[in-house]
């Protein structure tokens, strides 16, 4: 005996098996990324004034990104609708245009955005030491103008070996704009374009030092769900075209050949994991990189 | 995981084409890679009983330790250290580290190594698509997908006692911040080590259940047979379609939670390490800012729908098994259903009832309070219409209706004392003692176990066309529920003497543990008792292991319906074959139509149409089901 | 056609969020509420969910007041743990 409603719906549910499916999936995903995005909000919530960074993130990009992600959704559509109209080269076309998407967003994060950071360098000052560096924070103008205090200095490490190195005493920072010139008024909030480090050096000495590390997971809370959650984002855009690069190829073609309503099914319902991944995304963007 | 790939186009049931076919399959594919929900219920089974063997072997260990602590292990003291390295039980003697690495393992191993694929994903797998008359579940390969992932994740568990340093030794719980700092440091591999490998494994088992919940759900919905309405399926598919929802939905947190104590561990992150951590007396070097807490509240969120995981399934057993052996029908058959569905709504929103102690305000323990003793009232119903079912039926105590009427006693007491675990107030006293381990165990042990030696017992002619031997079922049993009283009984008196959990020393050296007697013995000394009933109780099971294997082979032939039941899986041939029934099923009458009056037989299968003459004597067939 | 518009909308968000609306929650809570209609109108018309059976919806709403149930409960609690900031 065949499975029956694989591809024709059964009468009381209207459905066929494979949406149920797919939705019930979406749902346990729904519960998966809620997890993650509670620990976001929580650890949020306990950050310290000034422990939580605002403006790491390159905007730009992460729009473009965005609008990638969404133009994917739209040729996803498009392709399964060609799919339903029979029109397979037109459905084709459509899904290696979901396909590039999908690795250009991928591309992008994996090659440039995560790269940049883990170049990108940032020390956190002991309290005591504050005092100290404040030419480089500027907290005194900070208070007067009801900003969160400033504790991390940032910027590009010259001397890469002092990480490991517990002979060398000190940090070499080429400084980002915000720490070279902490009191300038249009330094207050993060701006849209980024900035990169000027070439201004700070030398800061180890012992001051609470915690120092490259943009790195283990940099802090912000970083370690940054990664976290775009990690496993990631994870899944990846899983999701190399399904779609299995639909696309030629044995993909037999199935439409033999039965053109299970293809489209089929594509219909990595479709619709496509579109949660993208919904997560609109939910990550701001989350992360806005606010 | 993709659901609709399929590279080998041969095995595609829905192909228009194929209805005809039938591909002799080779070796591998029949019986290792099957897609065949019978086959893969089977192979959970099996592991399943044998992670539930090593589970319990771990206990009997941990016994030793309880009852003679410090003391080498006579014989096999000697050859543990060979196959679980020098760190374990040099001499014989336990270590603490190894003490606890064996309270974390029979946790975990028991529950989702054991208990969750037997009863759960085996159980569900074999009879539920025959029981509602289904040709196999709706995504066979998922299905297979999901065993194998269950045997990678097993597989990664057992590893993981063979790594330098030892297995996860944490806790089942694996709370942080210690879980996030344990396994770590010279001696250790960065990700070779127990509680890493822990948690890679527990990812595999996460995702196979969600896989199989997956499966369940959607073919409960879509391919029951005709005339199966809802209301007509047999109790033990309402059971496991709760379950499987339960799994789809509270799992997904603790995966997320499990990614993140892996992000920790291996990236250094401090989701779960707050600023100021200081770990042997020096300032841990991390960033700081995480929250112990918030693994807490993730992993209980999943923590108690999973209890209601494992019992909901027995439930459905021992239903099957109470109507089939009393024969009469299930009394309170709607008030059943509804119960379960209220129990796996209620069961997301308690989780924090095992938190009393970290501190939680009075608002929010008032709302987990009242919750927690809301959910013991459809417990309650479906308990007391199991009792109800009895009175009045001409009862057999076959083997499995022995396990059936045990469990139901022995639930009722590991229930019962969860009561006052659910007021804060009591819960201070109690917390963390020997009376939780009493409770849930009453409830897992005697109670889902139980229910799961009924269900063997009880579908082994289904799948294999022989019976188990009855006298040899008896051997098994009794000698079992004796010993399950005398193992959990007295762990109740203890606890309430003050005896903490998770003791490498069983209490020897704390004073609380010594200082009162109850029932003639102090705390600590009830651990010798405990143990050697443990231990008698390993010995017990040795009839049960003799008799399933024996009785594959040379068991008592019977015919397709030996139990004389009426639920659609024994319309079907023993064993049943690829595609499962010979005809289409038709369900025409509720699922327990047992001692229907004016019949010669005392039973009528669920497919049997209903006689116009049958019509007008008396009400039409749907009513004959109790309300 | 609904890309554009969920197109515009981010660059809606984007700019929104350089606007400042008094304090951070507020912004945070505008933030949050514009990506809740783009996913709205992602689920309703590229995931069919307008037209999608009553079966669904059901699996979906439980779904959703299970993890706003989790947000909600955690939170509640959260703030009476002074220790662990």
């Amino acid at each position: 005996m065949e499975i029956p409603y694989t591809v024709s719906n059964r009468p009381d549910t209207g459905l066929w098996n494979a949406k149920i499916g797919i939705w019930l999936f979406l749902a346990s995903e729904v519960m998966l990324f809620g997890g993650l995005f509670s620990a976001y909000i929580f650890l949020r919530i306990d950050s310290p004034p000034g422990m939580w960074p605002h403006g790491l993130l390159n905007v730009p990009v992460g729009t473009m990104n965005t609008a990638i992600l969404i133009m994917s959704s739209v040729t996803v559509v498009l392709a399964w609708a060609s799919l339903k109209m029979r029109r397979y080269r037109a459905y084709w076309w459509y899904m290696l245009a979901t396909i590039s998407c999908g690795i250009i967003f991928l591309t992008v994060k994996l090659a440039y955005e995560w790269p940049q950071k883990f170049d990108h360098f940032g020390v956190y000052i002991k309290t005591e030491a504050l005092g100290k560096y404040e030419q480089y924070l500027g907290n005194e103008y900070a208070a007067e103008k009801g900003l969160p205090p400033r504790l991390e200095i940032t910027g590009h490490l010259h001397n890469r070996a002092a990480q490991k190195d517990p002979n060398i005493k000190e940090y070499e920072v080429a400084l980002d704009p915000l720490n070279a010139d902490p009191t300038n008024p249009a330094m207050d909030r993060p701006h849209f374009w980024p900035r990169p480090a000027t070439e201004k050096i700070a030398t800061i000495e180890k012992e001051d030092v609470q915690y120092a590390t490259m943009f790195e997971p283990r940099h802090s809370a912000y970083f370690a769900s940054y990664f976290t959650i775009t990690g496993l984002h990631g994870l899944h855009v990846l899983g999701g075209v190399l399904v779609f690069i299995y639909m696309w190829l030629p044995v993909s073609k037999r199935l439409y050949q033999r039965n053109p309503e299970h293809l489209a099914n089929r594509v219909e319902v990595c479709g619709l994991f496509w579109h949660f991944v993208d919904l997560v995304w609109i939910f990550v963007f701001p989350l992360f990189y806005l606010l | 995981m993709d659901i609709s790939t399929s590279v080998d186009t041969h095995h595609e049931p829905h192909a228009h084409d194929e209805a005809h076919e039938h591909h002799e399959l080779g070796f591998w594919r029949k019986y290792i890679f099957s897609t065949d929900h019978k086959v893969i219920g089977i192979q959970y089974g099996l592991c399943g009983l044998s992670f539930l063997f090593l589970g319990f072997c771990l206990m009997m260990l941990m016994r030793w330790q309880l009852a003679y602590p410090g003391q080498a292990l006579p014989v096999i003291g000697k050859w543990l250290p060979q196959i679980f390295g020098p760190g374990s039980m040099p001499d014989g003697k336990m270590t603490p580290d190894f003490y606890n690495s064996l309270g974390a393992m029979h946790g975990t191993i028991m529950i989702f190594a054991g208990v969750v694929p037997l009863a759960f994903a085996a159980f569900g797998n074999f009879v539920v698509p025959l029981q509602i008359g289904a040709p196999d579940m709706t995504f066979p390969k998922v299905n297979a997908a999901s065993f194998w992932a269950f045997g990678v994740g097993g597989v990664i568990m057992l590893i993981s006692f063979f790594v330098p340093g030892g297995p996860a030794k944490s806790g089942w719980t694996s709370y942080t911040p210690l879980a996030d700092i344990a396994d770590t440091g010279p001696g250790h591999n960065p990700v070779f080590n127990g509680q890493t490998l822990w948690l890679i494994g527990f990812i595999f088992l996460i995702t196979s259940s969600l896989l199989g919940a997956i499966n369940f759900i959607t073919t409960i919905i879509q391919l029951r047979a005709k005339g199966l309405t809802w209301m007509r399926l047999p109790f033990f598919v309402w059971a496991q379609f709760v379950t499987a929802f339960l799994l789809v939905l509270a799992f997904p947190p603790l995966e997320a939670a499990i990614i993140m104590q892996l992000m920790d561990r291996v990236a250094h992150t401090s989701f779960f390490l707050p600023v100021g951590l200081v770990v042997n007396g020096v300032p841990a070097y991390i960033s700081g800012g995480g929250s112990p807490l918030l693994w807490q509240h993730l992993f209980w969120f999943l923590g108690h729908p999973e209890v209601y995981v494992l019992i909901l399934p027995a439930f459905g057993i021992v239903a099957e098994i109470l109507a089939n052996n009393s024969r009469k029908p299930l009394w309170g058959y709607k008030s059943l259903v509804f119960s379960v569905l209220v129990i796996g709504f209620l069961s997301f929103i308690v989780w924090a009832h095992h938190m009393w102690m970290t501190g939680m305000g009075s608002a929010v323990s008032a709302f987990f309070q009242t919750t927690t003793l809301l959910i013991s009232i459809p417990s309650v119903i479906i308990l007391s219409a199991f009792f109800i079912s009895l009175w009045g039926g001409s009862i057999r105590f076959t083997v499995p209706m022995l396990f059936a009427t045990a469990f139901l006693p022995m639930f009722g007491i590991g229930g019962l004392t969860g009561i006052p675990l659910a007021f804060n107030s009591a819960d201070l006293y109690l917390h963390d003692t020997y009376y939780i381990i009493a409770h849930f165990h009453y409830i897992v042990a005697p109670g889902t176990i139980f229910g799961l030696f009924a269900g063997i017992y009880y579908w082994f002619p289904k799948a294999t066309g022989r019976k188990m031997n009855d006298f040899w079922g008896k051997v098994h049993f009794w000698p079992t529920l004796i010993c399950m009283n005398a193992i959990f009984l007295p762990m109740f008196l203890q606890g309430m003497v003050g005896m903490h959990r998770r003791w490498y020393d069983g209490g020897q050296g704390w004073t609380l543990a010594n200082a009162h007697t109850v029932w003639g013995l102090t705390g600590f000394e009830w651990n010798k008792p405990i143990s050697w009933a443990a231990w008698i109780m390993g010995l017990a099971q040795i009839p049960f292991i003799i008799n399933f294997f024996w009785s594959i082979r040379h068991g008592e032939k019977v015919n397709d319906n030996p139990w004389e039941a009426t639920t659609l899986e024994w319309t079907a041939p023993s064993p049943p074959p690829h595609g499962n029934f010979l005809t289409p099923s038709v369900a025409y009458r509720g699922p327990y139509e047992y001692s229907l009056p004016g019949r010669e037989r005392d039973f009528t299968m669920q497919n049997e149409p209903v006689e116009p003459a049958e019509r007008t004597r008396r009400k039409a067939p749907e009513e004959l089901v109790p309300a | 056609m609904v890309g554009a518009i969920l197109l515009a909308f981010t660059g809606i968000t984007v700019a929104l969020s350089y606007v400042h609306f008094g304090t951070q929650k507020a912004n945070i809570a505008v933030a949050m509420l514009v990506a809740t209609l783009k996913a709205g109108l992602v689920a309703a018309i590229f995931m069919h969910l307008a037209a999608e059976k009553r079966l669904i919806y059901r699996i979906l709403i439980f779904t959703g007041f299970f993890v706003l149930g989790m947000f909600w409960l955690i939170l509640f609690a959260w703030y009476d743990y002074p220790i662990f900031r």
